[in-house]
């Protein structure tokens, strides 16, 4: 199944802080886990709140990220976006271990 | 070599675990490495983030702190030969997703030839102090000063702004309503409360002595003076001068303190040598000062320089309930410092001290329960050990000088209380005439009598006015 994933991102690595991420990475993948497109976005400002507005417009179906305050983790939850916080990585080793781990998993 | 393995030696007799040492301290420690790699944290560290120290070892320093400064300002980057500690205040997010205000003191190490041998990072929750200062928002009291009626909720919730800014402050207010603990509460609460607080007088001293205690003097300035003398002004550096009384400050002086205000300059007496000091004046009088301004003896251009921000303290009548607070926190006060076993006033002492009308406002009540305590042998304060001018004649309210009525054709006929009548016959009266006066009002009613509709209907209702 097709699949998006969205990572705040702060130089190379997941961005420490969900809520003050400037740019996000957005990857869509194929069915079998193969990368088909992959764009990074700028944020105007560090926002949790709009970042969840561009989850939910994005129908992003996964997050990865580092520091989430639990008021946005559950709102995520509760939209059906799977989020996977503390995550302390450089943002490809994030994005190759989750693509593994998704693959192992079929 | 891991915090873990690191060892103090030649400090003590024998060598020394450093990881035990630092889990003793209670506040949060991180020890990085020259890359700002974790080489190590302390247990408070621990508690803080919510993660190990074993889970988080050789992860970048952003993605195990998460704190707010990462972002833009990260502490470290700040850091220079020159400059090997700094201190920022930001917000975590720890391991339960919780955000958490912090304070960070970011320190460098180097070598000899100037390297960096790596950084400490020094973590402390701020938690209990927010806490302190919602508190005191809230309006259960700021500082030392107690209150809890809307007038000094309005206050409370100024004072942490005002704390902030470094404008000066013109504090005003009757005798005993709490201008100094006011002043002090500023400064102990802005950038400057590590500086002095000096306290002048400005009516105590003549006016040729107070230049110079005020602006210093140079060795022979004048007969007797034998050395260089600082100054308050001086002696107030990177700190808070609190002038009070400035209405008594005779006028060549108010000409200076405004070239002061102005250059932040002063000029000391008999010095050609003007020298910049770094003061934030608090200023403080029971007095009109606008008034005091139409009558050419106070400078208007000085007022206005000293009312950048303008603080009233409202008299005790005005404060509702706080009267009941105030002195149970006084009778609190002064039984534990006397050691005595008082549980409280008797009904007859409390209704006294309530219809009595504190011309010398808090200050006057403390006062009487220090009176009180003092002379009281039971475990209650009965009429009797209250001081005798209070059983004798109840004095009715003087008028504020500060307040002004915001109705001032619809102002309230005065009410005078004769010699036979307690003070709460008097605001019964008061409360039927304001209205009367508002049609039956009662926000209106409220509003003319200058009290929140809330203590309005706890008086109706005291008095069976309802």
């Amino acid at each position: 199944m097709a699949h998006k994933l969205l990572i705040p991102i702060q130089g190379d690595d997941v961005a420490p802080r969900f809520d003050l991420a400037g740019e996000v990475l957005i990857i869509e993948t194929d069915d079998q886990g193969a990368i088909l497109r992959e764009r990074t976005m700028v944020m105007p400002q560090g926002s949790a709140e709009d970042l969840c507005t561009l989850i939910l417009t994005e129908d992003v179906d996964t997050v990865i990220c580092n520091g989430i305050e639990d008021e946005y983790y559950q709102y995520l939850v509760w939209k059906k976006v799977a989020v996977h916080d503390c995550v302390m990585e450089h943002y490809r080793e994030a994005v190759d271990s989750f693509l593994a781990k998704q693959n192992e998993t079929k | 070599m891991p915090l873990s393995d690191a060892v103090i030696t030649g400090l003590f007799a024998k060598d020394l675990e450093l990881a035990p040492f630092l889990d003793h301290l209670p506040v949060g420690i991180c020890v990085l490495s020259p890359e700002r790699r974790v080489r190590g944290m302390n247990a408070a560290l621990e508690g803080l983030t919510g993660f190990g120290r074993e889970s988080v070892l050789g992860k970048h320093c952003h993605h195990v702190l998460r704190c707010s400064l990462c972002t833009t300002r990260c502490p470290l980057d700040r850091l220079t030969r020159d400059r090997e500690s700094i201190t920022l205040d930001g917000d975590i997010i720890d391991h339960n997703r919780q955000k958490i205000p912090t304070r960070h003191t970011s320190a460098m190490f180097q070598d000899n030839a100037g390297n960096i041998s790596g950084y400490l990072e020094i973590v402390e929750d701020m938690r209990p102090v927010q806490g302190a200062a919602a508190a005191q928002s809230r309006g259960l009291g700021f500082d030392s000063i107690v209150g809890q009626s809307p007038e000094m909720r309005k206050v409370f919730q100024l004072l942490p702004v005002i704390a902030q800014t470094d404008s000066s402050v013109l504090i005003t207010g009757e005798t005993g309503t709490g201008k100094d603990l006011v002043a002090e509460a500023i400064h102990k609460n802005s950038t400057r409360s590590k500086g002095p607080f000096i306290k002048v007088n400005c009516g105590a001293l003549p006016a040729t002595l107070m230049e110079s205690e005020l602006f210093g003097h140079s060795k022979g300035a004048f007969t007797g003076a034998v050395e260089n003398k600082p100054g308050w002004f001086k002696l107030a550096h990177n700190g808070t001068l609190f002038l009070t009384e400035i209405g008594d400050l005779p006028l060549a002086l108010q000409v200076k303190l405004l070239t002061f205000l102005d250059d932040k300059v002063i000029l000391p007496l008999g010095s050609t040598k003007g020298v910049k000091v770094d003061v934030r004046v608090i200023a403080a009088t029971l007095h009109d000062l606008e008034d005091m301004v139409r009558q050419s003896r106070f400078r208007q251009d000085l007022m206005f320089r000293l009312n950048v921000i303008r603080l009233h303290l409202p008299p005790l009548r005005d404060r509702g309930e706080d009267l009941q607070t105030l002195l149970s926190h006084f009778l609190r006060s002064f039984t534990a410092a006397t050691r005595k076993n008082i549980r409280g006033f008797s009904p007859e002492a409390r209704a006294v001290l309530s219809g009595y009308a504190y011309p010398g406002n808090v200050r006057e009540m403390r006062n009487i329960v220090e009176y009180a305590t003092a002379v009281c042998t039971g475990t209650e304060i009965t009429p009797d050990n209250l001081p005798e001018y209070i059983l004798s004649a109840p004095s009715p309210a003087p008028p504020s000088p500060e307040r002004s009525d915001p109705y001032p054709e619809e102002s309230l006929p005065p009410v005078h209380p004769l010699q036979n009548r307690t003070w709460a016959e008097v605001e019964r009266e008061k409360i039927l005439s304001a209205l009367d006066r508002a049609g039956g009002r009662r926000s209106r009613a409220a509003e003319l009598l200058g009290w929140g509709r809330s203590t309005l209907w706890r008086k109706m209702k005291k008095y069976n006015l309802e």
